[in-house]
């Protein structure tokens, strides 16, 4: 629709897009303007402060910032006149008058300096300033304000773009400078370390501090860079691995389909863990002496107290020979492997093809277990389909927004960026968590309600919406069933009702029933909030409830979102890495699907489900499973009730691990090989909307640790199976021939273009990021709506355990901690294993912050520091479970979900008690 | 450069022993329970929208005498704000004291001393010192810009509260309880002007028995021009705000604040419904929903004033249509240029905006937004009722309409002289009484800090916009015009407006933020380097977002063209 116009560009006639800037029209036709304040990045608006880019308008009384001003037909531009050149050229020595000279530059080949020799300016014409001193506070950037040039473009950075809110423009005229909250040292404010801010500095006024020298000089510069995907969770963002000598040195953001350029303090600051000192390097084999018991804790550094070094051969002869011992003598089902979403598409592949065809048993499973099962059950049951109908990124369209059991601040911070941004633009938001957390407020409304009764809120806003028929009655009629058993099961649930449950006044909660209903389109996430509770996987059957019941899946800015956790959760679980389904969500019972799959792997197949993650513990404390095979899994840390997980380890007969650290979980192990870090490998992962990206190897193996395709391959060959895969694009072909949903995704093709959305219609098409808008892959192409019964929660508070004890992450650490308390930067960001409190309890117990506290339940007590939290309500205690010397897991219950197995992580009865004084 | 990587994987690597620091709280500042109820019930039911912020910065800096870190911790809280977001807002305006965490609050009693030119000519500097000197520690004494009594230099101020003719005996009796002034003895209220056949123009305007457009045409007509400075006709800009979609805004610029200009002080301080019945006049015939009057800080006795009588004007039934707000600055000059005001009466920092867009179409909050000085608006009354012809009649040949000089500087009487448009500086001087004793006049300010100087040489220009002053590279602007005679050194002078925009400068694009300062210190070389002084006018004045740094340079440009012997390094008297 759009008319294109002419204008004159130094001279020459040019043709412009409605709404292009001088500075891209320029640039289109091969002029780089000089700029320093304008980013030609997405997310980031142009401001034209600088005055670097300014260029001369025909008939205009003075110059215009060519990065901010729109052509308009018939303009006469030039850029290149005597006016403007001495305009810019004087701009620069304004500004390179206050700044140390270029030899003691903290980034010489910044953006200022280039562009400053560029228009020949004269870098010491005007007297300088005085230079403010260095901030050396945070432990990953380098504040430098003497390079600053209050451009804003950090500020933008951190408020417009990640919406963080850290940085701001303080004083004014000559005493404008950059501040955090209030003029505060970086790292004493509420920064959250996302380097947005970094990336954007055009000075090196906001630098990494591992490129730069004691004298804060750019000192380490890559040799080579690689473009990859970031580790940690599931948004999968794209990075960049700035490489030197074979060691990444620092990460820059990747304009890639879900971060856009941006990353969080893990993908850019976290990378190190990959050469720390206590990296595996040689296989590891369990000494003689050193007995396996539950209470058992192996030092990662002393590990030759418990392992014997060993050769490659030696390793997994031994570790083959054990697992097939335990095969021969007490058949199949008494082997387990676990797999893990930290690998890749392939590596998950072939896990489970080992389990299933090796070990001949469907015990595969993976931490998706304890993480976003029960929803998938709740999807799989009423819309026939796992996965996310739409990409996060679609909240940019929606009207409103529902984030529920979830702190995506905290573990989907890239995503949290855009429902930030969204809510900015001025779409609704509702934030429902028990817990405070920095949506709050940004939200439209925030509600608070109590621990485990999700279900009894869910359903008033679903008879709400009935009730004052806010429903969407033409979707309610012709794509889904079940309307008259969901308004007969939530009948006796209105707010009214529901408010003394859930703690929430009735007219709040249908003011959010009825924002929500009223939304042209709406989009729900959810997290672990929802999925880790005995009625898991009732809470997401309520929420399809009510985006089905309010027309909201199908359309572009409506969906279900279920924010997949780890990197490769969405992968590993499409890949088959779970005990009930092979490759695709194909019943591993069905014998037909199972006549297909013995056909293509050539070998017969379990035909009954196998065990899940906390089942498959059981089962090993039992005595049923005496063997287990463990990827990048670390159920002595991960799973609820850590005492007799850990006894069940203890059990085992042979347990191999394949890991980058001796974790908690190797430290049982008979054989230890040492794997491959996510930076070391090329493979494909899928992130939380269903997009297949490309990571690449960045940097070599250390030592002898070898690829994990690898290693799976050695002992499926010394299992019997003749695997000849030479590299993981192998495995990604035999991948797309059993499974439909990576069609027309080929591997090339991801190389070619690092990131491809499935389902894909086509070669060459683009994926599909909004599904399900004509039907749902279910029998009768309907969306079911099935009602859920209010069940509490499995061990509620009483006169001994009084408190509610719930978990999860922090910003800084991933999961158990094993990569991110070895990253020095995350680690010193978070390095003390602390219990969240109100400060109203602390006060109750007569607790200082940082005074040590107790916090027991049935299961077991901890130690640890008090962290005073008002986003903690009254009566809770909240642990992080990454902290080894204080694991949250020795307290949970392992209560389960009785759809999803999912473990009731999120809520236990505790008892919080002073101990000593810190 | 090092570019050993051994360098870095040292820094790299790294200890899970290493130094452990708990954090036992989230990052950053928390909210302290204590200050937030202290917040929650100052602001009690005021709204909690992001443009009330600077309300509430001036809430809690009137209640406890500085803002502390705990307390906007909490503000920012409470209106949902970041941290940054309120610091840097609170750090912007130079009216809030600001108390970390640690810091011992400064002493409440505050006297301000003029320092800008008029002031300085009649002996502020001295001032300044001797009350620092008299007052000790007992005060803060500071120095400040421009307080709009430049015909009563050298002022003073207890807080904000103007002592003409300051001394330390007159100060010290303010201090001691004396009234500091006389500015509102004959002002004439609501019931007075009503009276006197006011607001009848707007009743028949709102009862339908005079037309919009009839209004609109007569203005058209008058040679009603932005008196603000910019000199914009009025009644083509009513037209282009009325032609935008609605809801449309009025913002009134009572954010008077260039050096050498008084004359809005004056009318709201002796006829202030006159400038009312303009705002709603402005309502009727542009369609405007909401008004905001933005009025310097600095005019407290007009703050409480004009609350009064809007809320007279409201008690009787004449605002029933159009929502209107009384907001206060904060000690900006910058937010006297309009886009700058809008933004601070968004509750943000006073930064100049890029145009296009022109307020007119996309203004306060987004909304096509109509902006109107106070002497403008002041006018219309008269205009719709006696005719345009009344009006433009009161101007010289070729300069119709009236225009108010404030007249201050070296003169005997300054003061607003009420003269024709396009009348020269000799006349005002006449006007008023001549030049002080023993002073010979040498040069004058046409138009405050900004609109450049001339000669004495040059006195008979026609001071009016546009014409053989713009072609002087000079403007009118606000109509300041400051007197400068023999005994005042033009370098001096030409540092102390300056040393102003510098102060002044919102900071946001280099050219003045740094140009301004950068410009200070070569002028202050006793032989001013010319070359680079050119340099730097030119990029300032090429490049600068809006009026204040392209003004900026006229001083340096006016002093080098018409004194160039003052600064040439020779001595001079």
């Amino acid at each position: 629709m759009s008319k294109h116009f002419n204008i004159e560009l130094d001279g020459r006639e040019v043709r412009c897009e409605p709404g292009e800037t001088l500075w891209r029209v320029a640039r289109r036709e091969g002029v780089e303007i000089p700029h320093l304040c304008y980013r030609d990045e997405p997310g980031y608006r142009s401001d034209g402060n600088c005055r670097a880019c300014m260029v001369e308008i025909e008939g205009e009384r003075v110059l215009a910032p060519s990065c901010h001003r729109e052509a308009q037909p018939g303009m006469r531009v030039r850029t290149d006149s005597e006016r403007a050149d001495r305009a810019r050229r004087s701009v620069f020595e304004l500004l390179l008058s206050d700044q140390p000279e270029r030899q003691d530059a903290h980034d010489p080949d910044s953006a200022l300096w280039r562009f400053g020799a560029t228009v020949g300016a004269q870098p010491d014409r005007f007297s300088a300033a005085d230079r403010p001193a260095p901030d050396s506070s945070h432990p990953a950037i380098a504040v430098n304000l003497d390079a600053c040039i209050q451009c804003g473009l950090c500020v933008r950075a951190c408020r417009e773009v990640q919406v963080n809110d850290v940085i701001g423009m303080a004083g004014r005229g000559a005493d404008a400078r950059i501040v955090f909250d209030f003029d505060d040292a970086m790292g004493e404010s509420t920064c959250v370390g996302c380097g947005e801010c970094v990336q954007a500095c055009p000075t090196g006024a906001l630098m990494p501090k591992t490129v730069l020298d004691e004298a804060q000089r750019l000192a380490v510069t890559p040799d080579r860079q690689v473009d990859s995907v970031c580790p940690y969770c599931g948004v999968g963002c794209q990075l960049t691995f700035n490489v030197r000598n074979d060691r990444i040195i620092s990460v820059q953001g990747r304009n890639g389909p879900a971060n856009h350029g941006r990353l969080c303090v893990k993908g850019r600051y976290g990378f190190d863990y990959i050469h720390h000192p206590q990296r595996l390097t040689t296989p590891l084999i369990r000494r003689e002496d050193a007995p396996k018991s539950a209470a058992l804790t192996t030092d990662p550094v002393q590990r030759l107290a418990d392992f014997r070094e060993a050769t490659w051969e030696e390793a997994l002869d031994r570790a083959a020979a054990g697992l097939l011992r335990i095969r021969e003598r007490h058949g199949p089902n008494a082997l387990a492997g676990f797999g893990s979403a930290k690998g890749t598409n392939e590596e998950a592949y072939l896990v489970q093809k080992l389990v299933r065809t090796g070990f001949g048993t469907n015990n595969v499973d993976h931490c998706t277990r304890l993480c976003h099962a029960s929803s998938v059950a709740a999807l799989l049951e009423n819309i026939g389909s796992g996965a996310v109908t739409a990409p996060f990124a679609e909240c940019a369209n929606a009207d409103a927004i529902i984030v529920i059991g979830a702190n995506p601040t905290v573990n989907h911070p890239v995503a949290a960026t855009f429902i930030k941004n969204a809510a900015k633009s001025g779409v609704k938001l509702y934030v429902l968590d028990p817990r405070g957390q920095a949506l709050d407020r940004h939200a439209t409304e925030a509600l608070h309600f109590r621990p485990g009764s999700d279900v009894a809120l869910l359903n008033a806003m679903i008879h709400t919406i009935i009730e004052e028929a806010l429903y969407d009655a033409d979707y309610v009629a012709t794509r889904t069933e079940g309307f008259e058993q969901l308004k007969a099961g939530t009948a006796a649930t209105g707010p009214e009702a529901m408010a003394p449950i859930c703690g929430i006044e009735a007219p709040r909660i249908r003011e959010v029933a009825r924002g929500f209903a009223r939304a042209r389109r709406g989009i729900i996430f959810w997290g672990m909030g929802i999925s880790q509770h005995v009625h898991g996987t009732d809470n997401a059957r309520c929420l399809i409830s009510l985006a089905l019941l309010t027309g909201n899946v199908g359309k572009p800015g409506t969906g279900l979102h279920p924010l997949r956790g780890q990197n490769n959760v969405q992968g590993a679980s499409d890949a088959g890495l779970i005990p009930m389904f092979f490759p695709d969500y194909r019943a591993v019972t069905d014998p037909q699907v199972r006549t297909e799959f013995e056909r293509q792997w050539g070998t017969s197949l379990d035909a009954e489900q196998g065990l899940t993650v906390v089942e498959i513990t059981e089962a090993a404390y039992e005595g049923r499973i005496k063997g287990m095979y463990v990827m990048g899994e670390n159920p002595a840390m991960s799973d609820p009730d850590q005492h007799h997980a850990r006894a069940a380890l203890a059990k085992l007969d042979h347990l191999v691990v394949q890991d980058l650290f001796l974790t908690e979980t190797a430290a049982f192990a008979d054989v230890v090989l040492p794997a491959s870090a996510f930076p070391e490998k090329d493979g494909t992962v899928t992130n939380t909307d269903r997009r297949v990206q490309m990571g690449r190897a960045a940097v070599p193996l250390p030592g002898d640790a070898r690829q994990d395709w690898w290693i799976i391959q050695q002992i499926a060959k010394r299992l019997g199976l003749d695997w000849q895969y030479r590299h993981p694009r192998d495995v990604y072909a035999e991948m797309g021939q059993v499974m439909r949903s990576l069609d027309h995704i080929p591997w090339d093709r991801l190389d070619e273009e690092s990131a491809v959305t499935y389902p894909c219609m086509a070669a060459g098409a683009q994926g599909q990021d909004v599904i399900f808008e004509y039907g749902f892959p279910t029998a009768n192409g309907l969306g079911r709506m099935t009602p859920a019964a209010i069940v509490p929660p499995d061990e509620r508070p009483d006169e001994a355990f009084p408190m509610v004890l719930t978990t999860g992450r922090l910003l800084e650490h991933w999961h158990t901690g094993s990569m991110t308390r070895r990253s020095q930067v995350l680690d010193r960001l978070e390095s003390v294993a602390e219990a969240h409190l109100n400060p109203d309890d602390l006060s109750a117990l007569g607790v200082k912050p940082g005074d040590t506290v107790q916090v027991a339940t049935r299961r077991g007590e901890v130690s640890l520091s008090a962290r005073s939290d008002a986003a903690v309500p009254t009566g809770m205690v909240f642990m992080p479970f990454c902290f080894t010397e204080a694991p949250a897991n020795l307290l949970t219950n392992p209560a389960l979900d009785p759809f999803g197995k999912i473990p009731e992580l999120k809520f236990c009865a505790a008892r919080v008690s002073v101990t000593a004084a810190a | 450069m090092n570019n050993d990587a051994a360098v870095t994987l040292d820094r790299v690597s790294h200890r899970t022993d290493g130094r452990r620091a708990g954090r036992f709280k989230p990052k950053g500042r928390q909210v302290d329970p204590a200050a937030l109820a202290e917040v929650q019930a100052l602001l009690a039911e005021h709204p909690r929208q992001p443009d009330w912020l600077l309300e509430h910065l001036h809430r809690l800096h009137d209640r406890f005498g500085y803002l502390s870190a705990p307390h906007l911790a909490a503000l920012a809280h409470e209106m949902g704000l970041s941290q940054a977001e309120v610091w840097e807002v609170a750090s912007f305006y130079h009216h809030f004291t600001l108390v970390k965490e640690g810091e011992t609050p400064p002493n409440p009693l505050v006297v301000r001393v003029c320092d800008s030119l008029s002031c300085a000519l009649r002996g502020g500097d001295r001032l300044l010192q001797d009350l620092r000197q008299a007052l000790g520690n007992d005060v803060r004494v500071i120095a400040a810009p421009c307080m709009g009594a430049c015909h009563q230099a050298p002022v003073a101020a207890k807080g904000l509260e103007v002592i003409p003719q300051a001394d330390v005996v007159s100060v010290q009796d303010v201090l001691d309880g004396a009234l500091p002034n006389a500015y509102l003895d004959e002002v004439i209220r609501f019931d007075a002007y009503r009276a006197a056949g006011g607001y009848e123009t707007l009743q028949a305007l709102s009862q339908g028995s005079l037309a919009a457009d009839t209004v609109l045409a007569e203005l058209d007509k008058a040679a009603l021009r932005g008196l603000g400075g910019a000199g914009f006709p009025t009644g083509r800009k009513w037209g282009l705000v009325r032609q935008q979609p609605g809801p449309r805004y009025l913002a009134v610029n009572a954010d008077e604040g260039e050096p050498g200009t008084f004359k809005d002080r004056h009318y709201l301080s002796t006829d202030p419904h006159r400038m009312l019945e303009g705002i709603l006049i402005a309502t009727h015939v542009v369609g405007i929903s909401r008004v905001y009057i933005y009025l310097r800080d600095e005019y407290p006795e007009l703050h409480r004033l004009l609350a009064e009588e809007l809320a007279a004007v409201r008690f009787a039934g004449l605002a029933d249509h159009v929502e209107i707000e009384l907001r206060r600055g904060a000690g900006a000059y910058i937010c006297g240029e309009e886009s700058s005001m809008i933004e601070s009466i968004e509750g943000k920092r006073g930064l100049p905006r890029q145009r296009p867009p022109y307020v007119a179409e996309v203004g306060l909050f987004g909304r096509p937004t109509l902006v109107n000085n106070v002497e403008t608006l002041w006018w219309v009354r008269d205009i719709v009722a006696q005719g345009a012809d009344w009006f433009n009649d009161q101007g010289r040949p070729d300069h119709p309409g009236p225009r108010s000089y404030s007249v201050s500087g070296q003169v005997n009487r300054p003061g607003v002289v009420l003269a024709p448009a396009g009348t020269t500086v000799s006349t005002l001087i006449e006007r008023c009484g001549g030049m002080r004793p023993g002073h010979t006049f040498k040069a004058f300010l046409p138009g405050g800090a900004s609109g450049g100087i001339l000669p004495a040489e040059l006195a008979d220009v026609p001071l009016d916009f546009g014409g053989r002053l713009q072609q002087l590279g000079c403007f009118v602007g606000s109509h300041a015009v400051v007197v400068l005679s023999d005994q005042d050194d033009m370098g001096e002078v030409a540092r102390n407006l300056m040393r102003f925009f510098m102060h002044e400068s919102c900071g946001q694009c280099t050219p003045c933020r740094v140009g301004t300062e950068k410009a200070l210190h070569l002028m202050t070389a006793a032989q001013w380097d010319a070359p680079r002084l050119q340099d730097l006018c030119a990029v300032m004045a090429d490049a600068s977002i809006c009026g204040l740094g392209q003004a900026a340079p006229n001083p340096i440009l006016s002093v080098l063209r018409h004194f160039p012997d003052e600064v040439s390094g020779e001595a001079c008297v």
